[in-house]
């Protein structure tokens, strides 16, 4: 198991790297950086700020994992998110108390991630094609949710999803590392984890092995879809409000990077739950660190591309052997010195 | 099932045409952008409003944030033999050929909201628009005198970073406060004119200025992300309106709320009344046919809480923002 | 210069890889106007080898000549500039551009800086006029069979080099009618002077049509001999360095025809892929299906596996109706199959030896009732010794084990889940010698233990020797069935190749 442990976490090494790499950054741009203290009951810093806004990435990689495993990818999970505050807030605002509002957001989400996994799965549409379809449209039907403006609640139940904390956690950040360590136990405990990676390496042989690969691709949409509805829930109660022109915009950009930062191929297959959670933190560690930086806001984006160029360029050196590369030159040169 | 009357509701505000009286002496069509945003959504309804004020048939076309819908919109308009077609651009370029149809048809035209480019200013009678520069002005101008010469550490939420109200709303703030040497801004980051955004940027500030205690003032480029921003800073343990003063441009309802609860301090409105001004421009082209001014700037008004947050936020309310 | 002379000849090649010595000392010599099969089992060397031929490897030590002179191969085009062209066995050319464009890509004939495609196309056209070949050279490369575009990419290779041609495999994915077209054409090459080097599997194609053979064994020359004068049983022992295990050929197997026939297909069939056919076959017996490529076999295979659903027809195993429009459903009666195109419905090549091998357990056990990472283990170790698959670690990804390595972990993966009948579709193509051996061995093991066994091969020899029934098939039907003495290779043939009208089915 020992050994297992270990070559995970040498696979592990340029993301680990870049993720000590950013945050001493963070810390020289900002020497208060590491601080936490105490506010009103809740950890209050910028370390928890990473967590806590990486949490709704954090969320959506988790379901983004499973379906570019599977040799997919769903491009709808910003505007589901959309969908699901949208919903979570009208029904709030008209009333309904929160386990109903939560469960028919969550809903919303498994409904939207079934139509993705049937036009996947049962309709073969290429997945970009398929999610395409709701990434557009599915905005505008948060905009018919919302009719166009935002919809402000003031529900504390609700609230307490975004802003709320649990022995001194942020609900964000509990809940992200609850569904990390569910799904986690699920992919380890169950045969999800190779039956995924087998369809996202070879879908037609996994068929001919006896896989329901149909019906594998459909809930792995349909997770996601709740992923992303659950993400939306976190984003809409943490600003009190459904945005639908702009919760969760761009997001499924950034969820498929923490996917691919945490080393997950585009192409299926081999998938780490958990190193995409990391490519999360990342991602937001980053985006953390330039708010604090101080740099004019026309540098975010040149700043962002550039450390994950740097991220990706590390992780395919270290995928082709190049540390041992390294490794086996100084040893020979050692030996030539001999 | 209220949420689902709302959903049926709005499919039927998104119809492509909403005609009120048939008897109308004035028809006008008006080409809007879409419904990208509560303000968008406000102007439609303001528009409406305005219009069955003054007897007027207003033909609403939503192009979807598409050209080619305006275009076709307007083209459909002339073909019906409007008044009058009132534009809100998408974009700033690409109109001379459709426009040259309208006068053609000796239909005026007057863009709302935003101006477009074109090598022939006679293609269009005359441009309402706010002056987003003048907008900035007023906050900066509020603010130099609310601080009245202590000392005072400004943080600054820009809008979308290379978006032309962002860019004129910074400037103008800078100009308002060019002759206040006490007000300082220190940090300035974009929150894209999101809550969300403009709650993380101001968790950002907190943290970077000792907790928020170096900071004397917000200003926000729109409402929005000052209500993310207020969020934030109350998560931060310090009060707004009080510890950080905060003033942000439109003033849409939400900020009303804040600003009624003491936790926000000004605002300046962008309004959603384009049409009204166009309607009497027009009104006044019809009866004496004197062209109006090219540039009609709309009022930017500045709200406090002296002026009866709770009374506006209930006007506005049911604007559609 | 008495003999006709060494056109192309190596001395000494060595040539290693980190740890492991590919070439050893290897010599080798093509004459002018010969054929020429290189010969071995995978991994013998014969592909470093080539690669060394045409510059794509440096040798470490030992002289390569072309007429005599020592040459020093920098690269592929290097190679190609001495004469040395090569056609891999996945043809190398560009499916979607035309067939004039495939044969002089990177040396079009131009004009005013332009392609002059009228003069390319002409040549194009008297280029394969050569080789009776007419085709519409404007048209795209994809249009036309494998075997034309095998026979476009040799011509490109003569064209462009002239003098030795190397074959890898050329006829692995051609039918019969084919392999007779490309070796017209490789004995018109032969009478122009060239020199051919030729790569195959097929032992009877290299006594079919090759001059001489040298036969490779783990990096050293084992051999070299006119085919005229070395017996095939030679030549395979010479390949194995051992004798097979069994003998493959003419013996056919004389069991008992099973009392009870417990699976049993009625009328099953799909439009436009395979007509209505019956089949019934009993635990113990193997049947062999026979035909051309094309000939409906793998679309049988599929029918019955669930893999294609079938439009008519009924299913009945030991007596009760079965419904099998799913692989899952066809599984859960107790089938396997082993699908003829390993690489893409076969192995799943990112996962290790150990996860292929307990997939379809693990798929009929269900997702929630995991395979421990000990069972799948002590699973994979069992049938790694068993079939004695040759991997360094079953924890290796499948795509990195030879192709009969690769075919014995899909014969694990279903042997794992018990099977009552298995399917098997071409067990034995693209691999090598002493796996064939093993794999027709295991054949006769599991017929032996009362599997029934439903297998699909182009080798009418070995369905001979393993098959208690054969079924023949031609045209998208089932056209007869063989028992007892009549399954000899010669009445297969004879009813493979029957007049369409099936007069003698």
């Amino acid at each position: 198991m020992s050994r297992l442990n270990t070559a995970a976490l040498t696979k592990a090494m340029p993301q680990l790297l870049s993720l000590m790499l950013i945050l001493f950054l963070n810390y020289l741009a900002f020497p208060g950086f590491f601080e936490i203290r105490l506010q009103d009951g809740r950890l209050f810093g910028s370390l928890i700020d990473v967590l806590n806004r990486g949490a709704p990435v954090i969320i959506l990689a988790i379901g983004m994992t499973a379906v570019i495993a599977s040799r997919g990818v769903d491009l709808s999970v910003g505007a589901v998110m959309a969908i699901s505050g949208a919903l979570a807030a009208t029904m709030t605002v008209s009333g309904y108390p929160v386990p109903i509002v939560i469960l028919a957001a969550l809903g919303a989400g498994l409904l939207c991630g079934l139509w993705n996994g049937i036009l996947v799965a049962y309709f073969d549409l290429q997945p970009i094609v398929a999610t395409l379809i709701l990434m557009v449209a599915g905005r505008g039907i948060a905009q018919l949710i919302t009719e166009g403006s935002i919809v402000t609640f003031n529900e504390p139940g609700l609230i307490f999803f975004g802003t709320g904390s649990f022995a001194g956690i942020p609900m964000p950040i509990l809940i992200a590392a609850l569904l990390l360590t569910l799904a986690i136990a699920v992919v380890r405990r169950t045969a999800l984890g190779l039956l995924i990676e087998s369809i996202g390496i070879n879908r037609s042989a996994s068929s001919y092995a006896g896989l329901n690969s149909k019906l594998l691709l459909l809930v792995i949409y349909a997770f996601c879809g709740v992923c992303a509805a659950l993400a939306g829930i976190i984003i809409a109660a943490d600003i009190r409000g459904a945005d639908a022109n702009n919760a969760g915009l761009w997001l499924e950009l950034d969820a498929i990077l923490a996917v691919v930062v945490g080393g997950t191929s585009l192409f299926g297959g081999r998938f780490s739950i958990l190193m995409s959670a990391l490519g999360a933190v990342i991602i937001q560690a980053m985006n953390t660190g330039i708010l604090l930086s101080g740099f004019p806001p026309e540098y975010n984006l040149i700043l962002k591309a550039l450390v994950i160029i740097v991220i990706l360029l590390a992780q395919s050196f270290s995928s082709l052997g190049g540390w041992a590369f390294l490794k086996g030159e100084f040893r020979s040169k050692g030996a030539n010195r001999q | 099932m209220i949420f689902m009357k709302r959903i049926l509701l709005a499919s039927t505000v998104a119809m492509a045409f909403a005609g009120y009286a048939n008897a109308a002496d004035l028809t006008v069509g008006f080409s809007q952008i879409g419904s990208e945003s509560g303000w968008r959504a406000a102007e439609t309804s303001v528009s409406k409003i305005e219009a069955k004020k003054r007897g007027i048939d207003l033909k609403i076309a939503d192009a979807q944030q598409k050209q080619e819908n305006q275009i076709k919109a307007i083209r459909g308009f002339i073909a019906q033999g409007v008044d009058a077609i009132f534009i809100a651009p998408v974009v700033a370029t690409g109109w001379d050929t459709v426009l040259a149809e309208a006068k053609e048809a000796k239909i005026p035209v007057i863009l709302l909201d935003r101006t477009i480019e074109t090598t022939n200013d006679d293609l269009y009678l005359t441009a309402v628009t706010s002056d987003t520069v003048h907008e900035g002005k007023v906050a900066g101008e509020w603010l130099a005198k609310a601080v009245a010469g202590k000392d005072c550490k400004v943080v600054e939420l820009q809008g979308t970073v290379g978006s032309s109200p962002a860019i004129n709303r910074k400037k103008g703030f800078e100009e308002g406060i060019a002759s206040a040497s006490n007000i300082k801004i220190t940090r300035s980051q974009t929150g894209d004119f999101t809550r969300s955004k403009g709650k993380e940027v101001m968790e950002g500030f907190l943290k970077a200025e000792s907790g928020g205690k170096n900071i004397c003032a917000l200003y926000a480029h729109n409402d929005d992300m000052a209500v993310g921003a207020i969020q934030a800073i109350k998560e931060a343990g310090l009060k707004p309106g009080k510890d950080i003063l905060v003033v942000s441009v439109d003033a849409v309802p939400d900020i009303f709320t804040a600003m009624s609860e003491g936790e926000a301090n000004a605002t300046v409105e962008l309004t959603p009344n384009m049409a009204g001004p166009a309607f009497d421009a027009l009104k006044a082209f019809k009866d004496s046919g004197k062209a109006p001014p090219k540039w009609i700037q709309t009022e930017s008004k500045l709200y406090t809480q002296a002026d009866d947050p709770k009374k506006v936020y209930e006007e506005k309310k049911g604007l559609g923002y | 210069m008495t003999d006709k002379p060494g056109l192309l000849t190596v001395e000494g090649i060595c040539k290693s890889f980190i740890g492991f010595k590919a070439l050893d000392g290897v010599d080798f010599t093509v004459r002018s106007g010969e054929i020429h099969a290189l010969l071995g089992e995978n991994g013998a060397g014969k592909s470093t080898l080539i690669k060394v031929l045409t510059g794509v490897h440096q040798p470490d030590s030992g002289v390569i000549k072309i007429d005599g002179q020592a040459v020093n191969v920098r690269d592929t085009q290097h190679a190609q500039n001495l004469g040395i062209g090569t056609v891999y066995q996945e043809v190398n050319l560009l499916p979607n551009m035309s067939v004039a464009d495939n044969l002089f890509i990177g040396r079009q004939p131009m004009r005013f800086g332009f392609v002059n495609r009228k003069l390319m196309e002409e040549r194009a056209r008297e280029l394969l006029a050569q080789y009776d070949l007419h085709l519409d050279v404007a048209s795209d490369l994809s249009r036309y069979s494998v075997a034309v575009q095998q026979l476009v990419a040799i011509a490109r290779a003569v064209d462009m080099s002239g003098r030795v041609l190397v074959l890898d495999e050329p006829t692995a994915s051609l039918d019969r009618h084919e392999t007779e077209i490309l070796f017209a054409i490789l004995r018109q090459l032969r009478a122009r002077g060239l020199g051919i080097v030729f790569i195959t599997h097929f032992l009877d194609q290299v006594y079919e049509i090759c001059d001489r053979v040298t036969i490779l064994r783990n990096g050293k020359l084992a051999g070299c001999a006119l085919t005229a004068e070395l017996p095939k049983i030679e030549l395979v022992s010479l390949m194995l360095g051992r004798t097979l295990a069994i003998a493959t050929h003419n013996t056919r197997r004389d069991r008992p025809v099973p009392a009870i026939r417990q699976f049993s297909f009625k009328g099953l069939g799909r439009s436009r892929s395979i007509a209505p056919f019956d089949l019934d076959i009993g635990e113990g017996e193997v049947i062999g299906m026979a035909g051309l490529l094309g000939s409906g076999r793998t679309e049988t295979a599929k029918i019955l596996f669930g893999i294609e659903t079938a439009d008519t027809g009924h299913v009945h195993i030991d007596g009760n109706p079965a419904l099998i429009r799913t692989p899952q459903a066809a599984v859960a009666c107790g089938f396997g199959l082993c699908p003829e195109d390993r690489k893409s419905d076969g192995i799943i090549g990112d996962l290790s030896v150990r996860e292929n091998i307990s997939l379809a357990l693990q798929a009929q056990r269900g997702w929630f009732n995991r395979l421990s990472g000990r069972e799948q283990t002590v699973l994979a170790d069992k049938f790694v010794k068993a079939l004695d698959i040759r991997t360094t670690d079953i924890e290796k990804p499948v795509k990195f084990l030879s192709g009969g390595n690769q075919q014995k972990v899909i014969l694990a993966r279903w042997l794992a889940t018990n099977p009552r009948f298995l399917i098997l579709d071409e067990p034995t193509r693209g691999i090598d010698v002493g796996a064939h051996a093993e794999i027709i061995a295991l054949i006769n093991r599991l017929c032996d233990d009362g599997m029934a066994l439903l297998v699909i091969s182009s080798e009418i020899e070995e369905i001979v020797a393993y098959s208690t029934r054969v079924v023949v098939l031609r045209d998208r039907a089932h056209r007869g069935e063989l028992s007892g003495d009549e399954i000899t290779a010669s009445n297969i043939l004879g009813m493979i190749a029957a007049e369409p009208e099936g007069a003698s089915a």
